[in-house]
């Protein structure tokens, strides 16, 4: 995806950032000319240069992927000064800077592989060089928006399109556009509205040799709500790139770390549209498009897929298995005996944490709220009643009976957002509210690797629409809403997730410790030092 | 004998009536309209008035006290019987002061100063006899029932002073109330309906399929999305079961959380409730105060061997307290919820709070 894509070079930049040193005034003013140079010839001829650029990207595409490595600093305030100066212009105008940076990269890539071997001594003066590269990369703010949330804008569409065809630049277009079903609410315009029952692969068969098929599988089994909730989800997607990677076999004249990269292009653009991703799968895409383009040169193919399948394993048990164990550690030290639970939904995290608890000897009692439509309260009740807890169940519309009786709320999360907002199933940020009413502490579980830099405030500008006729249902043989399709100003609104603002929130518990919602910008910050 | 068999009919109406309250509590709450209700009550103590034995007008409040008393055991979550009952014992108190000539408006103020100068003055017997009281009463009985068949209009008559146009306006389960104002708004103004279902009862459904029967953009959320979208939505309006005297409600579940989600966003709630729903109980303990279905509604048996193990709860009300209320709409007027308990010593008198 272009999003991951550009992030994943400005992460590159802190791990490499040594290399600015080389850098002068001169060197970014020249590049500088030669990219006005390149977009005025690019303007005048648009039409033929269109296969041109395809069959020069499809050459670049392969050299300058480790580019992105040394030249990655450089290349980032140059593109994105580039986007900020197009970004006004057109949609479509980012992609031909890319292209443009691309061909400046594989120039300046010759004069780099020389001067790296000097700046193998100039380490120790990363230091001083970093400070050096953060200003410069404090300044670029314009981001490029995700497809996923444009889709009122024809041009993006059409961008999305033509993206999916370059993915597939030596076969066919096969990846499918899903179009949208039904009527949306107007203030949603700007998200996709999927149906369950058109699945993406109704229309077309899908090849083996474009898509793998473990992929083909997981997209149906995300787009169907098989594999729901979002740690099972990026358990699930790095299984599947095990599998990819274990298939894989170089194509001659072509080195690993680089093809590799390109091969799961497409798959991830195939699932995004099966699903929009997660902001955990996202961080796990960007932990192993790195780790792969990492992979040195001279190492053997067999030697490769064998790291990268540790490395995998070592990500799935680093990041969710034993942060689980850390965050259940430190949850139940917050419980205490005579403590009445409430739970929503179905969180994996804080099932597991409450099966720990109950394993300790620790004596509570757990209330589990639900909503409609998913219902999914139902399948953490009967974890929990498996384990023997003692166990209350009612709807969300209860909760105001309910919570007099809580002593404390636990509560999973999708994401934690930058601002310290916590994205999570819809209905939470109510629950919150609502115990915030009731002066009840809050405690939201999640584990680092699901803090994404996004900033949001509402939920409305980034979300996600289910299948609208879940909400249909029938009641003493009626049913209200079984032709709300026929009724012109009827419409249903299915939402996934909501944004719960951080001042009700009173604790987060994540594998690094126990912290306020306000120190999710730190940790991220950390976290990209480290990397 | 003519008057036995009056009196047997009666009776059977009355025992007609109490069965039909029994069944309609439950299910989905009120299977028949509150103003039905409250309409059938007032045309049976008409009857009763008019078919049952009494000399003077203490015998006839006793009667209908103890009529009002059975039928408010029957279904005690259904107030507009008990407040119907307390109307017609006020209009039999106005009636017989009237009669009797003297101007009892000022004693039915319990004014501090009253309560301790004037020990016994106001033990009324009500034992005088008068001719024409019967006939007044059922005059002034059925002024009442005119009155209980324009609450809905007058109601509505109101809408366009609340509702602009390109407003967004959330409400929540079905209310018959809200859905006439609703619609007349409508004629006039083109604005957007957001309904929360209400599960499980999922009522909203019905309510939407309505309203947008009459061309009204609706759109149908489910409970979990009510804070997630109020941030666009620019006016609550709710209906409710009841009105309690110190100006809460006592509405359908997931009303108490609309009210604070309406309050974190600075919307101002709205509730379109008739007079007739204004009840003279406080807010007791909790337990008193709720009604609950049967549980298959919130866990089917579908669900299998877990039920056994599992407590659940499916309440019915939420009691929404006064501060979160910015304004009562009536068939008499807008008033604040402040207000309400001035208009409660005006529609019944304060002996008749305890039936």
């Amino acid at each position: 995806m272009a999003d991951s894509d550009g992030r994943q070079v400005d992460s590159i930049n802190h791990s490499t950032g040594k290399i600015c040193k080389e850098l002068t005034k001169e060197e970014k003013q020249r590049l500088r000319k030669e990219k006005k140079q390149h977009k005025k010839n690019k303007k005048d001829d648009r039409g033929p240069p269109e296969k041109e650029k395809e069959k020069e990207k499809a050459s670049v595409l392969a050299p300058s992927k480790p580019a992105t490595q040394s030249p990655a600093h450089k290349a980032a305030p140059v593109p994105v000064n580039a986007s900020a100066s197009e970004s006004p212009v057109a949609a479509e105008k980012p992609a031909k800077s890319k292209a443009e940076q691309r061909a400046e990269r594989r120039a300046r890539q010759d004069t780099e592989r020389a001067s790296k071997q000097g700046k193998k001594e100039g380490g120790q003066q990363s230091a001083s060089s970093k400070p050096k590269a953060t200003p410069n990369e404090l300044q670029p703010v314009v981001k490029r928006l995700p497809e996923h949330i444009q889709v009122d804008d024809p041009a993006a569409l059409k961008k999305l399109a033509k993206k999916l065809e370059r993915q597939q630049v030596r076969q066919i277009n096969i990846v499918p556009l899903r179009s949208d079903y039904g009527y949306k609410v107007s203030l949603f315009s700007h998200l996709h509205q999927y149906s369950r029952k058109n699945p993406p692969t109704q229309q077309i068969s899908i090849p083996a040799t474009v898509i793998h098929p473990s992929i083909v599988r997981l997209g149906l089994q995300y787009s169907q709500g098989i594999i729901a909730g979002s740690n099972a989800r990026s358990v699930a997607l790095l299984h599947a790139f095990k599998q990819v990677i274990q298939d894989y076999s170089t194509p001659p004249n072509e080195e690993l770390s680089r093809d590799l990269v390109n091969k799961l292009s497409p798959y991830i653009s195939f699932l995004s549209q099966c699903r929009p991703l997660s902001a955990s799968m996202g961080n796990a895409i960007k932990h192993i498009k790195k780790e792969i383009s990492n992979i040195p040169s001279q190492c053997k193919e067999e030697e490769a897929k064998r790291r990268l399948q540790e490395c995998i394993d070592s990500y799935i048990n680093e990041k969710i298995i034993l942060a689980s164990e850390a965050i259940s550690k430190y949850a139940i030290e917050k419980i205490s005996d005579g403590d009445v639970i409430l739970v929503y939904g179905c969180s994996s995290l804080v099932n597991h944490i409450l099966c720990e608890a109950f394993e300790k000897q620790r004596k509570f009692r757990v209330i589990v709220v639900d909503s409609r439509p998913r219902l999914e309260g139902r399948e953490a009740l009967r974890r929990l009643v498996k384990k023997g807890i003692r166990c209350t169940y009612v709807l969300i519309s209860a909760l105001s009976y309910i919570l007099p009786e809580v002593s404390k709320v636990f509560l999973g999360a999708h994401a934690l957002l930058a601002n310290g907002y916590v994205m999570s199933r819809v209905g939470t940020s109510q629950i919150a509210l609502v115990a915030k009413a009731y002066n009840v502490p809050v405690l939201v579980c999640c584990e680092t690797y699901k803090f994404c830099e996004r900033v949001q405030t509402d939920s409305f500008v980034s979300n996600e629409l289910d299948d609208p006729d879940d909400l249909i249902v029938t009641r003493n043989g009626k049913t209200h809403l079984e032709n709300w399709q026929t009724v012109k100003s009827l419409g249903l609104l299915n939402l996934v997730y909501d944004v719960t603002p951080p001042d009700f929130v009173d604790l987060v518990i994540t594998d690094l410790g126990m912290i306020p919602c306000t120190s999710v910008p730190v940790v991220l910050r950390v976290k990209n030092v480290d990397q | 004998m003519p008057g036995a068999d009056k009196e047997t009919d009666l009776s059977e109406r009355i025992e007609s009536f109490l069965s039909e309250l029994k069944r309609c509590g439950s299910g989905a709450g009120s299977l028949r309209g509150s103003a039905e209700t409250a309409r059938e009550t007032t045309a049976l103590l008409r009857r009763i008035t008019a078919q049952a034995r009494w000399g003077n007008a203490g015998d006839l409040m006793e009667i209908i006290r103890k009529e009002g008393r059975r039928m408010t055991a029957a279904q005690p979550s259904e107030t507009t019987v008990g407040n119907m009952v307390r109307r017609v014992l006020k209009i039999i108190r106005e009636e017989y002061a009237r009669s009797r000539g003297s101007t009892e408006e000022a004693d039915q103020q319990e004014s501090l100063h009253k309560l301790l100068t004037s020990g016994g003055s106001s033990e009324d017997n009500f034992r005088q006899h008068f001719a024409h009281l019967k006939a007044n009463v059922i005059e002034a009985i059925n002024e009442l029932l005119t009155e209980l068949e324009g609450t809905t209009d007058n109601i509505s008559m109101q809408a366009l002073e609340h509702i602009h146009s390109n407003e967004v306006i959330m409400t929540i389960g079905r209310s018959r109330t809200v859905e006439a104002f609703l619609k007349d708004a409508a004629r006039k103004r083109k604005f957007h309906v957001m309904v929360a279902e209400c599960a499980p009862f999922c009522q909203g459904h019905e309510m939407a399929t309505s309203l947008s029967k009459e061309d009204i953009e609706t759109t149908v959320i489910p409970d979990a999305a009510i804070f997630a979208v109020m941030s666009r939505v620019n006016k609550v309006i709710i209906g409710t079961q009841t009105v309690l005297a110190n100006g809460g409600l006592r509405a359908v579940n997931g009303t108490h959380t609309l009210a604070l989600a309406a309050k974190h966003h600075s919307t101002p709630l709205i509730v379109c409730a008739p007079m007739f729903k204004l009840s003279p109980q406080f807010p007791n303990e909790e337990d008193t105060f709720h009604k609950f279905v049967s549980p298959h509604e919130v866990l089917p048996f579908t669900e299998g061997e877990i039920l056994s193990k599992v407590n659940a709860h499916g309440p019915v009300f939420d009691y929404v307290p006064p501060e979160l209320i910015t304004l009562f709409i009536s068939n008499i007027g807008g008033n604040a919820p402040s207000y309400i308990y001035r208009l409660m010593s005006e529609l019944y008198h304060p002996e008749d709070h305890e039936l």
